[in-house]
């Protein structure tokens, strides 16, 4: 029985950290219908940036606690400078071009930025573990957790929380809902769908940078971390359905126990379990579980 | 029989020419031209994909498979024989078409690709996990013979090159045939409008059916051929980043001619050879911008650049 509870509570833990980055990634693909390959390439910068603010904060002898305050900030800048780079200094000129082309946009920017971390932070992994082990730890029916963990699941549920909440009940939200739906009739009503992109290519970002920011003490920060995160991430939006939130939440929560019970059970078949799941569900619902039907063309 | 049209001649003086060239090529140009004819195939059955409106982010399934399949028989059955190892990995590839493809039929634009992505990444993972094949590290391949004769390195070197050679000019007068055949034609008119087709009576499904095993077979021979030209394979040749860079081929080469892919294909290498040589820390940085800078000023592809032909609108 405790082991159950073991692989449901690493379920849930591995769930939170794939929501914060694959909410990111539907959010693009929802407003811009990008499927964003850098998505995976921003969660690296996150990471590198949290990696150099808390190395910098500790090494200054400033009080530890302050390394939160950093590894968030390191989200926000990330987000702040690089999304809008990349929107308004390369994608808008895409925009209206086939998906596929979108999809290799996203590619090249993801081949360059990879090349540009190493460039910027060099070959060399970087550790910043003091974060992790700051909090203690808690124990759970003879089961010990870092309080870290549970941060992290609390920090995606505040995230999901806040999405929720700001589709349904702000301004914003329902404008920006108004474009998911559809762009011309929004554009047309008004709406300046230009800076709703912007916008939301600069959240999408932030979020992923925020995913590697909050990772970085849990790992040794190195080359090449994004290429994994962003398949995963890309099993969690398409088994959810692209472009859709609830799917994002409940994909995650499908991708997290699926890989913690194949951790659990049977390591042989860890990466092996998502994409397969991945497969058995787009076999049964070919658009993903959440995915509004779509006119066909005549 | 009818007689060879244009682009038909045009591949066959390209296979003389590289036939009789080759024997004067250095070692490491001749090892670029075959390797970019090897994988001008894959770029070729992404063609037939992207003429029927389909993208598969995931042809390093099949890719991969074939090499794989060569170096079992190479590794289990202590075979060396370069044509029984082709035979296989095609066999193998096809097989795996013909079960893969059904579920694959019925998708289309961005579900095609990630559905190709996933099953890519179910052999990566695999294959990954599987000590016997030497998990992440793969393991080498040794071409001893073809078919019957055994070889010394430097016939190897060239015979394996005549074979990406002959393959790549079959293939692409086979496709040039096809695509001009009544089968053929109906891949463009599945992309521009599936219902009309339905209605005129042909089955899409089977179109997008046929067209993904023909494409795998192309890719399983391709892949064989690379572990062959290599001689090592690993797990890496199904990850996605091998899948997305054929695609960027693909876009690179345009659909407009059935030899702009393995044009496409060795500008690829070549690009891609001296980014390496010339910045060896930067040269997926050089590759990423050459991809932007052919989707912004060449949409249609490489092809346009010689007139008339590459008008015409992907």
């Amino acid at each position: 029985m405790g082991h159950v509870l073991a692989v449901v509570i690493d379920g849930i833990i591995y769930s939170s950290w794939l929501f914060i980055i694959a909410v990111g990634l539907t959010l693009i693909y929802g407003v811009m219908k990008i499927l964003n390959l850098a998505h995976g390439s921003f969660y690296a910068l996150g990471a590198y940036a949290a990696a150099s603010l808390v190395g910098r904060w500790l090494s200054a002898g400033r009080a530890p606690f302050g390394s939160y305050a950093m590894l968030i900030l390191a989200a926000i800048l990330v987000g702040l400078v690089v999304g809008p780079l990349i929107e308004r200094g390369l994608l808008r000129f895409m925009y209206g071009k086939d998906e596929i082309v979108l999809v290799l946009v996203t590619y090249a920017v993801f081949l360059i930025l990879e090349d540009a971390i190493k460039l910027v932070w060099g070959v060399d992994a970087y550790f910043v573990s003091e974060p992790y082990g700051l909090l203690g730890s808690l124990s759970i029916a003879g089961l010990t957790y870092p309080v870290y963990s549970a941060a992290l699941v609390v920090v995606s549920l505040l995230v999901g929380a806040a999405f929720a909440l700001a589709l349904k009940r702000t301004r914003q939200g329902k404008l920006l809902t108004a474009v998911i739906q559809d762009r011309e009739i929004s554009a047309a009503m008004g709406i300046d769908v230009r800076r709703v992109y912007l916008v939301t290519f600069t959240l999408g970002t932030m979020l992923a940078a925020t995913g590697g920011a909050l990772t970085a003490p849990t790992v040794s920060v190195v080359p090449g971390m994004g290429v994994e995160v962003i398949v995963l991430a890309f099993a969690v939006v398409v088994i959810g359905g692209l472009g859709s939130f609830a799917g994002a939440a409940l994909g995650s929560l499908i991708v997290g126990m699926v890989r913690s019970a194949a951790v659990h059970y049977l390591p042989a078949v860890e990466l092996f379990s998502v994409y397969a799941v991945m497969a058995v569900v787009l076999i049964a619902r070919p658009k993903g579980l959440f995915r509004a039907l779509e006119a066909r063309k005549i | 029989m009818r007689a060879p049209d244009r682009t038909e001649k045009i591949a066959l003086l390209g296979l003389f020419a590289l036939l009789a060239g080759g024997a004067f090529l250095p070692q490491w140009a001749l090892f670029l031209v075959t390797l970019a004819l090897a994988k001008g195939l894959v770029v070729l059955s992404l063609l037939l994909l992207m003429r029927t409106g389909l993208v598969s982010f995931g042809h390093g399934l099949y890719y991969c498979l074939g090499a794989y399949a060569a170096g079992m028989v190479g590794q289990l059955l202590h075979v060396g024989d370069a044509a029984v190892m082709l035979l296989v990995a095609l066999a193998v590839s096809c097989a795996v078409a013909l079960i893969v493809g059904l579920l694959l039929a019925s998708y289309r634009g961005i579900f095609f690709a990630m559905l190709s992505l996933a099953f890519s990444m179910i052999l990566y993972g695999l294959l990954v996990k599987s000590a016997a094949l030497g998990s992440t590290d793969g393991f080498n391949i040794t071409v001893t013979a073809a078919a019957g004769a055994s070889l010394s390195s430097a016939s190897r070197r060239y015979l394996l090159f005549a074979l990406s050679a002959s393959f790549a000019a079959m293939a692409a007068v086979g496709m040039h045939r096809f695509l001009g055949s009544h089968l053929g034609r109906l891949a463009p008119a599945v992309r521009d409008n599936e219902l009309r087709v339905e209605y005129l009576g042909a089955s899409v499904r089977r179109v997008v059916y046929l067209n993904t095993i023909i494409a795998a077979a192309l890719t399983g021979l391709a892949g064989a051929l690379t572990a062959l030209v290599v001689g090592h394979i690993d797990p890496e040749m199904a990850y996605w980043t091998t899948s997305g860079e054929f695609v960027f081929v693909a876009i690179l080469s345009g659909t407009a001619s059935v030899l702009a892919p393995f044009l496409g294909s060795l500008l690829f290498e070549l690009l891609r050879s001296f980014a390496y040589q010339y910045s060896p820390n930067t040269w997926q940085m050089v590759v990423g911008a050459a991809m932007l800078l052919v989707i912004m000023f060449l949409p249609t592809g490489l092809w346009a650049v010689f007139g008339r032909r590459g008008k015409r609108v992907a």
